[in-house]
């Protein structure tokens, strides 16, 4: 077949009739799904997905996110689970130790504990010792016969409620102190930071010991001295973030605009740079709860009756050659708390600057 | 150079300045007399405060309590042992203070920086993983937990170390103050180390250093580790603030007649002058630190030290 008669034979076939109008039926959609998937790589997405996403799949980040939920969970319900309450005393169930309904039949959590006496160790059961049959103290009970698993969680909420409110109001402080001195930069910039310099070479204890001196102890007096403290680490990330974004494109179309330098402070650059802020106020929280279980170990922390970690432990710390338990469920809610925090705060540091070298 | 320490010294000077007028300031405000004694009548007391200069005007005061502050006459103290002269009480306690605190730095600088290497040079494997899950558990945990686990597990159940600290046998009862005071440091060295390690491994001059045919230990330990301790040496002094604080707690525990103790029991009992000698005392010490190791940064690290001269 020549090339001139296939020309003309297609020709032919694709001629238009020219009264033909075309109908809906003629149209139909191609089934592309499988060619369309989105490559992963290089499709935008928002940052927040990203961060997101990275956190999870940091294994530890999100065991520390589970443990601070159910942590945060058993300080708002735990206290009201079974019918004890923080503060009644009732010296003739002192010193119990654990003992957990059902739990009791497999040889844990029954009750009875190991006593060191001068003709070696036995095992005693307080319970059955007193004819408690219907007496159950999950923790045990301390030595004024108080319910630890009560008090373990009111003062976990004590102490969440501490070190989240200093926290908070330590970025605020910090944060502003940190972006006004970044931003007017020059002689603000100077004495700003000098003064910074003279608060970061006092000690935090000296401060912390010396205002609960002077001040009454209490909930209120560990949150201002935790404040006094922790801003200055706060106020050095806001200003370095602001230096690295203050020259930029979208700060000076802000001012061209006739923006006001509170509105760019506050409006432009901040929500820029809430991410290094989130992680530092993570890596804050759980300074603020040692912070606050040092001050009750040496006496200047939250008032009798009511409790916090740092009390319980110091409480404990008194009987725990001789009753070991009654110093466990504090130390171990602590120690697991300041450790989900610290992982979190290092899965959000890696989520969100992926760049970042490796700590 | 001679710049910049000048500044930094300057700078230190005046933050102690700074916290002698607040404590200065705070003893002001504290309640009460110095003699409080009834038996005393109007001229008396007229001439005790000549004799003491407190009817000279607040400035003259302030600058007589600076020279004393810092020649070390702290006063007396008043409910602890009543009174004796607090420097003399200082005398005794901050020595062995010292030495814990400075045992408690070396071991945990130097199993830091072993378990640093190890994770470091093998990079994502199981090992990697075991170091950084011990310097997050050290990082997080506080130093008197471990040091109340230790002294329940190895002082008063294996019965190892005594639980309460014993002069006749200093060495042995400092050893489990020591180790749970050192855990901070050994796991903040430790990341650090790993993650400076780290990016050392992977510079150019590593890969020079390979290719010259340097190998093993050379390799490691003059050219990379080198390198790498320079920011190290930053990390130290939050180190040791953390220290001070940990060490009020641990001191307590083990019943160790040093300055922490000395503290929570001046805390306790009220006795201001003796909190007030020592939060001096702390702040003199930290701000010292903070200035040696300023310093000692920028003499090590050339960068540094060029980079100041430039301005």
């Amino acid at each position: 077949m020549s090339m001139a008669k296939k020309t003309k034979a297609i020709v032919q076939t694709f001629t238009p009739q020219a009264d033909y109008t075309p109908v809906d039926s003629d149209f139909v959609l191609k089934d592309n799904a499988g060619e369309i998937a989105i490559d992963t790589n290089f499709a935008s997405q928002s940052f927040w997905k990203d961060v997101t996403k990275r956190f999870g799949n940091k294994r530890s980040a999100v065991v520390g996110l589970v443990f601070v939920i159910f942590i945060i969970f058993m300080a708002i319900v735990g206290p009201h689970m079974n019918g004890y309450d923080y503060s009644s005393q009732n010296l003739s169930t002192k010193n119990l130790a654990p003992r957990i309904q059902g739990i009791e039949n497999l040889g844990i959590f029954d009750g009875s504990e190991k006593m060191s006496t001068t003709t070696g160790i036995k095992k005693v059961n307080e319970y059955a010792n007193k004819k408690l049959y219907d007496t159950f103290y999950w923790f045990g009970s301390d030595r004024y016969g108080r319910d630890i698993w009560t008090r373990t969680w009111t003062g976990t909420r004590v102490s969440l409620i501490i070190a989240v409110a200093a926290t908070v109001i330590d970025m605020v402080i910090g944060m502003s102190y940190g972006l006004i001195s970044g931003y007017f930069g020059g002689r603000t910039d100077m004495i700003m930071q000098r003064i910074l310099e003279i608060m970061n070479g006092i000690p935090r204890l000296v401060i912390v010991t010396l205002l609960l001196l002077v001040l009454k102890p209490g909930m209120i007096t560990i949150i201002f001295a935790l404040m006094l403290t922790e801003w200055v680490g706060m106020s050095r990330i806001a200003r370095a973030e602001m230096l690295k974004l203050k020259e930029q494109e979208f700060v000076l179309a802000s001012k061209t605009l006739g923006a006001k330098s509170f509105h760019i402070i506050f409006a432009e650059i901040l929500p820029n740079i809430i991410g290094p802020i989130i992680t530092q106020v993570m890596f804050s929280i759980p300074t603020a709860i040692f912070t606050e279980a040092f001050l009750s170990f040496v006496g200047l922390g939250i008032p009798v009756p009511q409790c916090s970690l740092g009390s319980l432990i110091s409480d404990g710390y008194n009987s725990f050659t001789t009753h070991p338990y009654q110093i466990v469920a504090p130390i171990v809610v602590m120690a697991l708390l300041m450790l989900s925090f610290n992982l979190i705060a290092d899965g959000l540091r890696e989520a969100l600057d992926p760049k970042m070298k490796e700590m | 150079m001679r710049k910049y320490i000048a500044k930094r010294v300057l700078t230190s000077i005046f933050t102690l300045l700074v916290i002698l007028l607040v404590l200065f300031i705070l003893m002001q405000l504290m309640p009460g007399s110095p003699f409080n004694d009834e038996k005393l009548n109007e001229t008396q007391k007229a001439t005790l405060y000549a004799k003491y200069g407190l009817d000279q005007p607040v400035t003259v005061q302030f600058f007589r309590y600076v020279k004393n502050m810092l020649t070390g006459d702290f006063g007396v103290s008043y409910n602890i042992s009543k009174n004796t002269p607090i420097s003399q009480l200082i005398q005794t306690r901050l020595p062995i203070s010292i030495k814990i605190g400075g045992a408690a730095v070396t071991m945990g600088a130097l199993v830091g920086l072993i378990l640093g290497l190890i994770a470091a040079l093998n990079h994502d494997t199981w090992l990697d993983t075991l170091c950084t899950v011990i310097s997050v558990i050290g990082v997080s945990v506080p130093s008197y937990v471990f040091a109340l686990v230790l002294s329940y597990q190895f002082g008063f159940k294996m019965k190892l170390f005594p639980m309460l600290f014993d002069m006749k046998q200093a060495m042995k009862s400092s050893f489990l103050p020591s180790v749970s005071l050192s855990m901070f440091t050994m796991a903040s060295i430790a990341r650090f180390t790993r993650s400076e390690m780290l990016e050392v491994l992977d510079s150019d001059y590593m890969l020079l250093a390979e290719s010259k045919g340097i190998s093993g230990f050379s390799l490691i330990f003059r050219h990379a580790l080198r390198n790498a301790l320079i920011p190290i040496i930053t990390v130290l002094a939050p180190l040791i603030v953390d220290l001070m604080t940990g060490s009020l707690v641990v001191e307590k525990i083990f019943a160790i007649p040093g300055v922490g103790s000395l503290l929570v029991n001046a805390i306790q009992s009220n006795d201001y002058n003796v909190v007030i000698s020592l939060a001096f005392i702390y702040s003199a010490m930290y701000i010292g630190i903070m200035l040696v190791v300023d310093i000692l940064y920028g003499v090590i690290d050339p960068r540094i030290r060029l980079a100041k001269d430039g301005k």
